[in-house]
């Protein structure tokens, strides 16, 4: 471990296109460098992203026709716990990192983050997590199946599945804080001469925001998991009702990290939105300061709103409306940012690349998903709607629609920078289209199912929603078919794309693109001057 | 506001490193003061307080109606024997009654248990005023000892008129750790 380019003095300036770092596997194992750590969380998430699918489509197969037909009931509860697991802790979040590892240090003018060892190590903690969390069904009694909340009295009573799962998310969690501090340390302190915080691009300040956001809550979430592996084996009674305890105590553990997380998730795709958008309307960002007072506010009030995912707890009515009132607040923020990216549109001159029509394809999606959030925030919808196909619905327009599609935009978008080499536009447009039309098909359906009163996680239905699940299960095989045109798009611009200019967006303004594609192992030795 | 970083890099970083891993730490923390924080609310705003007895006003007996009340018993993973004297009681909303369970320990070393009652239908828990019983506190029992204990309770006169039975049943949970 001892060649880590930045101790050798010799590296410094000699010769940045053939660093001085270890070749083949152990390049990765001891990398420090930020751009190599980035790239292993984007394939890591990618790979999780692709077991998470695979988990998803076992789910579909078996809701394709009412009755029981593929897996067992067990089985399916597992499925669904971990899909949720996979595609939170193992696809979207780690991506988030990889992108700050990326584009942090170079649209600050930074050379590296501040903690490299450290970036190291909380990228090596995910795959042993992933283990863990993945060995869980081969164990006694199967993976957690309590689904990803991880809800007592179920997750109490649960084989040794639900153990791995927890301590699994202990390292998830810790990796996580560890990236979070880092990205602050990074953004805080190590900014070239002239970048002032109101200079930063968005995607840097989203990113200190959410990282803020993980160190607030990433501690909270390990407490609630910790006090349910007490509960489990050393006789503790948090969530014990017969010792005392609560079972609605861990709800409210659980969702004071909860709801911020969901914002964790979405705010740095919201700076990969904010930085797109310009670059193709070649225009600046409409309202640059109050996006960000906007992801500000976001973030606070998200810390006011957990009680709203368990409004049928039997709350006291003031608590509902309280929760009620402010998690509708949290719509003003969120639609300032949906009216400065239309206002960065207007009479700018478009063009349509695949990084531009995720873009425009997240704010339609994140919209609707939005103001599903909203109809779900009146108590007395919620209280039909709690626990249906609606709410699935709801979270999948923002979370996949939203999230992952901004983060398909910025991987076409970086590639060129990234890698040197352009990806197949034709490629990348039917990406776009087929993942666009086959989201649509699967998820759209769900809130017709969720209003005529389908619940979810259940592997059985009655008849009369079957029509709805068979639409939906064709197109979540047509979404994850679609996934495989995105694999081919980017390896294919990594072995034998054409070179790329170092701007080969005309609207682009940031740091990185001063720099020559592909980068340098090493950028930004000497900060920039920031006018 | 020229130079954005600090006079001696590593110094400053580590010194946020520091002050990060205490905001850790005190939400690590946090976590765990909200056990106490919700126990105090629940207490204040009386959301949960099942461990208590039951206020009951000095109310009329209402002769003119008859509740049948019938009496369940189950152990949850637990090697004791438990059930009511009397399975169905027939009484007056107003007046008070009272059952009578027995309770055993069948092994060989001392447990702990606790009783979690519920009730059939649901809306009728509210009208179930309980005075006195063995399920507001944690019952220690010693290897195979074997004990009467009652439940006294009032049901209250308010109680819907659709409601004529209700069922109470018990889940002898054991607290482990005891």
């Amino acid at each position: 471990m001892s060649s880590i380019p930045h101790d050798h003095a010799a590296g410094h300036g000699v010769d940045h296109e053939h660093a001085d770092h270890p070749g083949g596997i152990m390049r990765w194992i001891t990398t420090t460098n930020h751009k190599d750590i980035g790239t292993l969380y984007l394939w890591f998430s990618f790979i999780m992203f692709l077991v998470g699918g695979v988990m998803a489509l076992a789910i579909r197969a078996e809701l394709f026709q009412p009755g029981l037909q593929l897996v067992e009931p067990e089985f399916f509860n597992q499925l669904n716990t971990v899909h949720g697991l996979v595609m939170i802790f193992g696809a979207i979040m780690p991506a988030a990192v990889g992108f700050a590892n990326w584009q942090v240090p170079l649209m600050i003018g930074a050379p590296d983050m501040a903690f490299a060892r450290m970036n190291n190590w909380s990228f090596w903690l995910l795959p042993f997590a992933a283990v863990l969390l993945l060995s869980s069904f081969i164990v006694p009694g199967g993976a957690a199946s309590a689904g990803w909340t991880l809800y007592p009295p179920l997750s109490v009573q649960t084989g040794m599945g639900m153990d791995l799962t927890i301590f699994a998310v202990h390292i998830m969690g810790a990796s996580s804080i560890m990236g979070s501090i880092n990205i602050i340390t990074t953004i805080l302190n190590m900014r070239a001469p002239g970048m002032t915080m109101m200079k930063m691009p968005l995607f840097v300040w989203t990113w200190l925001i959410t990282a803020y956001l993980l160190i607030a809550v990433m501690p909270v979430l390990a407490g609630a998991v910790t006090m349910l592996l007490t509960d489990r084996h050393f006789g503790t009674s948090f969530f014990n009702a017969a010792g005392g305890g609560d079972p609605v105590l861990f709800q409210h553990i659980f969702w004071f990290f909860g709801h911020p997380e969901v914002y964790i998730m979405i705010l740095p795709s919201f700076g990969i939105v904010s930085t797109i958008i310009p670059a193709f309307a070649r225009k600046p960002l409409f309202g640059y300061a109050s996006m960000v007072y906007a992801t500000g506010s976001i973030a606070i009030l998200s810390f006011l709103v957990w009680a709203h995912h368990m409004f049928t707890v039997g709350m006291a009515a003031a608590g509902q409306v309280f929760f009620m009132y402010v998690t509708m607040l949290i719509a003003v923020p969120t639609a300032v940012k949906v009216f400065n990216w239309v206002a960065t549109m207007w009479k700018g001159s478009m063009t349509f690349e695949t990084p531009m029509l995720f873009a425009i394809g997240f704010i339609f999606m994140f919209t609707v998903g939005g103001f599903t959030g909203l109809v779900l925030s009146l108590v007395p919808v919620d209280i039909v709607l709690h626990d249906t196909y609606y709410v699935v619905a709801h979270f999948h327009y923002v979370l996949v629609a939203g999230s992952l599609f901004a983060f398909f935009g910025g991987i076409y978008y970086w590639l060129p920078k990234w890698c040197g080499r352009m990806y197949d536009e034709t490629l990348g447009k039917w990406h776009f289209w087929t993942s666009f039309v086959f989201f649509n098909v699967t998820f759209f359906p769900m809130h017709f199912l969720g209003l005529a009163g389908m619940p979810r996680r259940v592997p059985d239905y009655a008849t009369q929603f079957t029509d709805w699940n068979e639409v939906a299960s064709i197109g979540a095989f047509g979404f994850g078919l679609s996934q495989l045109i995105f694999l081919y798009a980017v390896l294919k611009a990594i072995r034998s794309g054409p070179p790329a200019p170092a701007r080969p967006w005309e609207g682009s303004d940031t740091l990185e693109w001063t720099l020559p594609s592909p980068l340098p192992y090493h950028t930004f030795e000497t900060p920039p001057q920031v006018s | 506001m020229s130079d954005t970083r600090p006079a001696d890099p590593r110094q400053s970083n580590r010194t946020l490193l520091v002050k990060l891993v205490v905001v850790v730490v005190v939400m690590f923390g946090f976590g765990f003061m909200l056990v106490p924080f919700y126990d105090q609310l629940c207490k204040l705003t009386g959301l949960r307080d099942i461990d208590n007895s039951d206020r009951v006003e000095n109310s009329q007996v209402d002769r003119a109606r008859t509740v049948r009340l019938e009496f369940d018993a189950n152990v949850h993973k637990l090697p004791w024997a438990f059930r009511p004297l009397a399975p169905v009681l027939s009484v007056h909303p107003g007046e008070v009654a009272q059952v009578v369970y027995e309770i055993e320990n069948r092994t060989e070393r001392p447990m702990t248990g606790q009783a979690i009652p519920s009730y059939g239908p649901q809306s009728a828990a509210a009208y179930f005023k309980k005075l006195d019983c063995f399920c507001f506190a944690k019952q220690s029992f010693g290897p195979h000892e074997k004990r009467q204990m009652p439940v006294v309770f009032v049901v209250d006169p308010k109680l819907p008129g659709d409601v004529n039975t209700i069922s109470l049943s018990y889940t002898f949970f054991e607290v482990e750790g005891n």
